[in-house]
C-alpha cells in the first residue's frame, strides 16, 4: 500500500505529512525543554547566590561551539536549497558538512564533560588558609583538580583508599566570591589537605549540586538530540536512492530533518547563555 | 510541478541563499554580543534580561528564516499557537510555585 501525500500537500492542510508530523513533534519537545527550564528557573531562584555555582564552564569552548551548531543550521538550509535547485552534488557536499559539525559539537562537548569530571569542589570541617589576589583568607570550600587529573573522587573512596592526606592543586577563586571572580586569571596553588578535615568532596557530576544535576540533564538531552541528528543526516546523505525514485520526497525529507535540527540549534541558543554566562 | 512552476521556485531558492548566509552571520554576531555583555556588570536581573532578549532575537531569525516560518501554512500556525498557549501555561505555574516556594531551600 503507498503512504500517501509523503510529497504532494494534502488538499485540506496544504502541507505534506511529514512537515505536519514533525511540527507536532517539535510542539511536544517545546513542552520536555520548556519542563526542564522551568525546573532550572525554580532551582536557581531558590537557591542562596553562594551556592550557585557561575563560572564553572568554559566561555570560549561554548562560544566554539555555539558558532559551531549554528553554521551547521546554515549547512543544512543550504543543503536543502541545493536539492530544491537540482544540485545533488552540492546538496550532498552541505550534508557532509553539517554531520561533520554534529560531530564537532559533540567531541567539544565531551572534552567539556571530562574537564568537569577531573575538577572537584572540598567542603572542610575547619578553614585553612589560601591565598585570593595575592592576600592570605581562610576558606572552608575550595575548587580545583588532583596533580593526577583523577575523576570521580569522593571521601569514601578516599577512606577506603586509606589516603590520609591529599595535594590539591586549588583554583585562585571560589565562584562564591562573585559573579566574575571565576574569570579573573590566575595560578593554581597546591595544597595540602588531610583526609580527617574533608567534611564532603564532590567532582562537577550531577551529584555537585542542584547546578550540575540542571547542567547535565539539559546538556546531556540535548547532546542526545545533536547524536539523533547526526545519524539521520548521515543517512540522508549516504543515501541517493530517493533522489533518483522521487526527489520531491528526497527534498521533502531533508526540510523536515532541518526543521528537527534547527529546532535543536534553537534550544542551544537559550542553553549556551543561561548555563555559560549567568 | 510544471518546468515553469519548477524554474520559478529554483529562482525563489537561489534569491533566499544570501539571505541564509546573512542570517546565520548575524547569529554568529550575536553569540558574541551576548558573550561580551555578560562581562558588563548592569546588575543580576538586567545582566539576565539582556542576554535573554539577545537569545530570543537569535531564536527568532532561526525560526523565521532557517524554519521557514515567515511564510507557512495556517496549519502549523494553529499548531504553535496551542504550544505558545501551554507553554506560557507551564511557564505561569512555575512563578505560581516561586512565590508558593521557601526561600533558599535548595543548598549545593
Amino acid at each position: 500500500m503507498e503512504i500517501p501525500y509523503t510529497s504532494k500537500p494534502r488538499p485540506d492542510t496544504g502541507l505534506y505529512n511529514a512537515k505536519i508530523g514533525i511540527w507536532l513533534f517539535l510542539a511536544s519537545e517545546v513542552m520536555l525543554f520548556g519542563a526542564l527550564f522551568s525546573s532550572y528557573i525554580l532551582l536557581r531562584v531558590g537557591s542562596r547566590v553562594e551556592d550557585w555555582p557561575s563560572g564553572l564552564l568554559n566561555i570560549p569552548i561554548g562560544t566554539f561551539n555555539t558558532a559551531v551548531l549554528i553554521i551547521s543550521s546554515v549547512t543544512v538550509v543550504m543543503a536543502w536549497a541545493s536539492l530544491k535547485m537540482n544540485q545533488f552534488g552540492k546538496f550532498k557536499m552541505y550534508m557532509i558538512c553539517t554531520v561533520l559539525c554534529a560531530l564537532a559539537f559533540l567531541c567539544i562537548k565531551s572534552f567539556e564533560y571530562r574537564d568537569k569530571f577531573m575538577h572537584h569542589e572540598i567542603w572542610l570541617n575547619k578553614a585553612i588558609t589560601v591565598k585570593r589576589d595575592g592576600k592570605e583568607v581562610e576558606v572552608t570550600r575550595l575548587t580545583g583538580h588532583f596533580e593526577d587529573h583523577r575523576m570521580f573522587v569522593t571521601l569514601p573512596k578516599l577512606k577506603a583508599a586509606g589516603t590520609e592526606h591529599i595535594e590539591f592543586e586549588a583554583d585562585p577563586h571560589h565562584y562564591s566570591e562573585d559573579k566574575l571572580a571565576m574569570r579573573k586569571k590566575g595560578e593554581h596553588e597546591k595544597v595540602e589537605i588531610a583526609v580527617a578535615d574533608i567534611k564532603r568532596i564532590s567532582a562537577f557530576v550531577p551529584a555537585h549540586s542542584t547546578y550540575f544535576a540542571i547542567y547535565f540533564t539539559l546538556t546531556g538531552l540535548h547532546a542526545l538530540h545533536v547524536l539523533g541528528g547526526a545519524v539521520v543526516m548521515a543517512f540522508i546523505a549516504c543515501s541517493s536512492g530517493m533522489w533518483k525514485r522521487d526527489p520531491e520526497r528526497q527534498t521533502n525529507r531533508v526540510e523536515v530533518a532541518g526543521l528537527f535540527w534547527h529546532f535543536v540549534d534553537l534550544v542551544w541558543i537559550f542553553l549556551f547563555p543561561v548555563l555559560y554566562l549567568l | 510541478m510544471s518546468d515553469h512552476a519548477q524554474a520559478h521556485d529554483d529562482h525563489d531558492v537561489s534569491k533566499h541563499i544570501r539571505g541564509y548566509l546573512i542570517i546565520g552571520a548575524t547569529l554568529i554576531v550575536g553569540t558574541v554580543l551576548t558573550v561580551l555583555a555578560s562581562y558588563v556588570d548592569l546588575g543580576h536581573h538586567w545582566n539576565i534580561i539582556l542576554a535573554l532578549v539577545i537569545a530570543t532575537i537569535k531564536a527568532s531569525l532561526v525560526a523565521l528564516f532557517f524554519m521557514h516560518l515567515i511564510s507557512e501554512k495556517q496549519m502549523i500556525y494553529t499548531v504553535l499557537a496551542f504550544t505558545v498557549i501551554f507553554f506560557c501555561a507551564l511557564m505561569f505555574l512555575t512563578i505560581g510555585a516561586y512565590h508558593s516556594l521557601p526561600v533558599h531551600t535548595v543548598t549545593h
